[in-house]
């Protein structure tokens, strides 16, 4: 399911819109992330918060989102763009990759949530498309 | 959900000579191991008098269905081009929903430790993952 042209203008322009507010949806998704899926815990045990709302977590969304935006401006190339974020959680973090699509959803709820108008479902689809694209690029260099 | 290195493609292609002969073998097993394992799967075959493993509707269609990966192995430079008819077949016709794909898989991997025990390897395995990881993305390409 690779990304059209259409799939690729509904991501840009929607982000667009999204990104001034990119701090609040990446500490949201994460947040609940925690909270929803606990066992993603385990990779944050080295924080001494793990509350909602804490601070290392909504850190620690902002950082996430700086990737996200990070690859919608490699959205033609993903794999190769996201090299070395591919070989960082690949090599030091090793996130088992089923946790990306627990992420991406939770991103997708935040997104719903935060923009309930220009949320459509074509933008919808686009944007899990996306993420779905940008996934398989951060687990490229696992194996 | 990793790209194919010029050796885990050598890899399929030398473990696929292998097996190729027992192509109408492991495709009924695999199937019929993935009726009696995930029985939700059945619901694409109603249409089918007999559900039973080994059964003849089975084995036919297993091997229609290994016949098909065997010609993925020969694509292995462009699977996404090379499979988009069988894409859309899935995609417009079948309406297989992808994530059987991932079971599906899994019951051909066990189907061949169990058949070639010696020569399924963890290399191989590895290879041969990622290899039907590729496929089920191909296969559903054309889906959205």
């Amino acid at each position: 399911m690779s990304l059209s042209r259409k799939d690729k203008d509904a991501v840009k322009a929607f982000w667009a819109l999204a990104s001034k507010r990119a701090d609040l949806i990446g500490s949201e998704a994460l947040t609940r992330m925690i909270y929803v899926y606990p066992q993603t815990k385990t990779y944050f045990s080295h924080w001494k918060d793990l509350s909602l709302g804490s601070a290392p977590i909504k850190k620690h969304g902002k950082v996430i989102m700086g990737g996200v935006n990070e690859a919608i401006g490699k959205i033609d190339n993903l794999t190769s763009g996201l090299l070395s974020l591919s070989e960082l959680h690949a090599f030091n973090l090793r996130v088992d990759p089923a946790n990306f699509k627990v992420l991406s959803h939770c991103i997708l709820v935040v997104m719903a949530m935060l923009f309930p108008k220009n949320f459509t479902p074509e933008v919808h689809v686009s944007m899990d498309k996306f993420l779905a694209a940008l996934t398989l690029a951060i687990s490229d260099k696992y194996r | 959900m990793t790209s194919l290195t010029k050796r885990d493609k050598a890899t399929v292609k030398a473990f696929w000579d292998k097996v190729a002969p027992k192509v109408e073998d492991i495709g009924v097993q695999a199937l019929s191991r993935l009726l009696v394992v995930y029985p939700q799967t059945k619901t694409y075959f109603a249409h089918w008098k007999d559900l039973s493993p080994g059964s003849e509707p089975v084995r036919k269609h297993g091997k229609t269905i290994m016949t098909g990966v065997g010609s993925a192995v020969s694509m292995l430079d462009d699977l996404k081009g090379g499979l988009l008819p069988l894409s859309e077949l899935h995609a417009f016709t079948l309406r297989v929903d992808p994530a059987n794909f991932k079971i599906f898989t899994h019951c051909i991997l066990v189907v061949f430790a169990n058949m070639f025990p010696i020569d399924f390897t963890p290399e191989v395995h590895v290879a041969m993952d990622k290899f039907l990881a590729a496929v089920s993305l191909s296969l559903a390409e054309k889906y959205r």
